[in-house]
């Protein structure tokens, strides 16, 4: 379960975020400029809130009152950049086995073959289509056994198949996975396919947007009483 | 030494060798440290180490006098406590070298490590890997051409390197005379065919090197050269 109760100073505005997230993927929606990679910063902690508390389960990510700031190498958290971020100078195996950990027992094999990416190994990122990064990219993360992933516009660049194809690859991941996944976006029927709790970032807020499966999440945004 | 008239090559090397050996390892890391932080003073504290750069290299050789002479603040030093002398020695002569090579190595490895997409940097961070396992996989490759550029500028200035190297290490024949210094008593005593000798030596080797740069830097780069 991850919780957070932020406050973080943006260009245009403060930004006030409050919500929880059990093992569902929860979507933050909104404009541009509204903040959204910025809570996926502070959660990976890549930056820090100017107050607040960040949590997973009994794990304190940060924490204003006692001064508490982990850091992102102890987080534990997968983290798929817009663009993806693939190490150019390595193949795709490289970037993959990074942050493997040692004595692991995911089964790799397995998990490249369910994306199909299990033909690429030895290519470099340069040599790859935009939906072939977005599964290297997937994989990398979960490679490292996150208790949380995290997503940031993951299928804003591809096409239109291949972006509902992903769509439907996130959605039998989280199922195989059972972690939070939080998810950026812009596009509304991405978050309505991806989301089983939605979060419109505007204006420094984060408020609900009409939960799909209400009955299942336990969700709190904006202020603490229960949405419904 | 079996061809005493070589001298001023053997010597020319081992100046060029040592200070580029210094000046790549300080410029690396100062311009490691400075790159990504932002302070008070810094603008200052990097024209202070680009000075050299646009000052006469007398002007240079002249500060390094009233250090490192007989009654300069480190020459005192030097010569109370170790017995070193540096004013007419190769020391003198690697001390100019390095300082007026310094910044080329600096300004290259500070564009090398600025030009790196930070979130390479930070993707590697979130999979959990250290601060240095994160600049020896990460950084460093990713900036090696312009490291290396880096590098055989610092060589080149160091082989080339005349005025500040007069003034600080003079004109000692079989200790200080590189092959700039050599060509210019050369021609001073009015030994042409001697002057030339040394000229189309240095000329060749600054071909050389340059050529090799030239070569070598393509090659680096075309690995992963299509990345955007």
């Amino acid at each position: 379960m991850l919780y957070v109760d932020m406050q973080k100073r943006l260009p245009d505005g403060v930004l006030h975020a409050r919500f929880s997230a059990k093992d569902e993927i929860v979507v933050l929606f909104g404009p541009s400029g509204a903040g959204k990679t910025t809570m996926l910063n502070c959660v990976a902690g890549l930056t820090n809130p100017d107050a607040g508390l960040i949590r997973l389960g009994d794990t304190v990510f940060f924490d204003s009152d006692s001064k508490k700031a982990l850091p992102p190498q102890q987080r534990n958290v997968g983290y798929l950049f817009q663009d993806y971020a693939l190490f150019p100078h390595m193949t795709v195996e490289q970037n993959i086995r990074y942050g493997l950990k040692k004595g692991t027992n995911l089964r790799l094999a397995e998990l490249l073959a369910s994306v199909g990416i299990d033909r690429l190994l030895d290519k470099y990122p340069h040599q790859l289509s935009g939906g072939q990064k977005q599964r290297v990219a997937l994989v990398r993360a979960l490679a490292t056994e996150p208790d949380i992933l995290l997503l940031d516009e993951p299928l804003s660049a591809l096409d239109a198949d291949t972006r509902r194809q992903c769509q439907d690859e996130l959605l039998r991941l989280h199922e195989m996975w059972r972690i939070p996944f939080l998810l950026v976006t812009h596009d509304l029927q991405e978050a309505e396919r991806l989301g089983s709790v939605i979060l419109v970032v505007q204006n420094g807020q984060v408020l609900p947007h009409g939960p799909r499966r209400s009955s299942e999440s336990s969700f709190h945004a904006g202020t603490a009483h229960e949405s419904s | 030494m079996n061809h005493p008239e070589l001298t001023p090559l053997l010597l020319s090397l081992k100046v060029a060798a040592l200070s580029t050996s210094i000046v790549f390892v300080s410029g690396l890391l100062i311009a490691r440290f400075l790159t990504r932080r932002h302070f008070w003073g810094k603008h200052v504290l990097e024209s202070f180490l680009l000075l050299p750069l646009v000052l006469p290299p007398t002007v240079v050789g002249f500060g390094l006098l009233l250090l490192f002479g007989k009654n300069g603040i480190i020459g005192k030093w030097l010569t109370e406590w170790f017995g070193v002398q540096v004013v007419f020695s190769l020391t003198g002569a690697v001390i100019a070298s390095v300082v007026v090579s310094f910044p080329l190595m600096y300004q290259s490895a500070a564009a090398a490590f600025s030009g790196i997409d930070r979130r390479y940097e930070d993707a590697a961070r979130t999979m959990g890997a250290s601060e240095w396992r994160v600049f020896w996989t990460i950084s460093f490759p990713l900036a090696w051409p312009g490291l290396l550029a880096g590098f055989v500028l610092s060589f080149a200035r160091g082989l080339g390197e005349f005025g500040a190297t007069l003034m600080l290490a003079g004109y000692i024949p079989g200790k200080t005379d590189t092959i700039p210094v050599a060509i210019y008593f050369a021609v001073e005593a009015g030994q042409m065919d001697k002057a030339l000798f040394w000229v189309i030596m240095i000329v060749s080797l600054g071909m050389g090197t340059t050529m090799w740069l030239n070569w070598w830097s393509r090659r680096s780069v075309r690995r992963f050269a299509n990345t955007k």
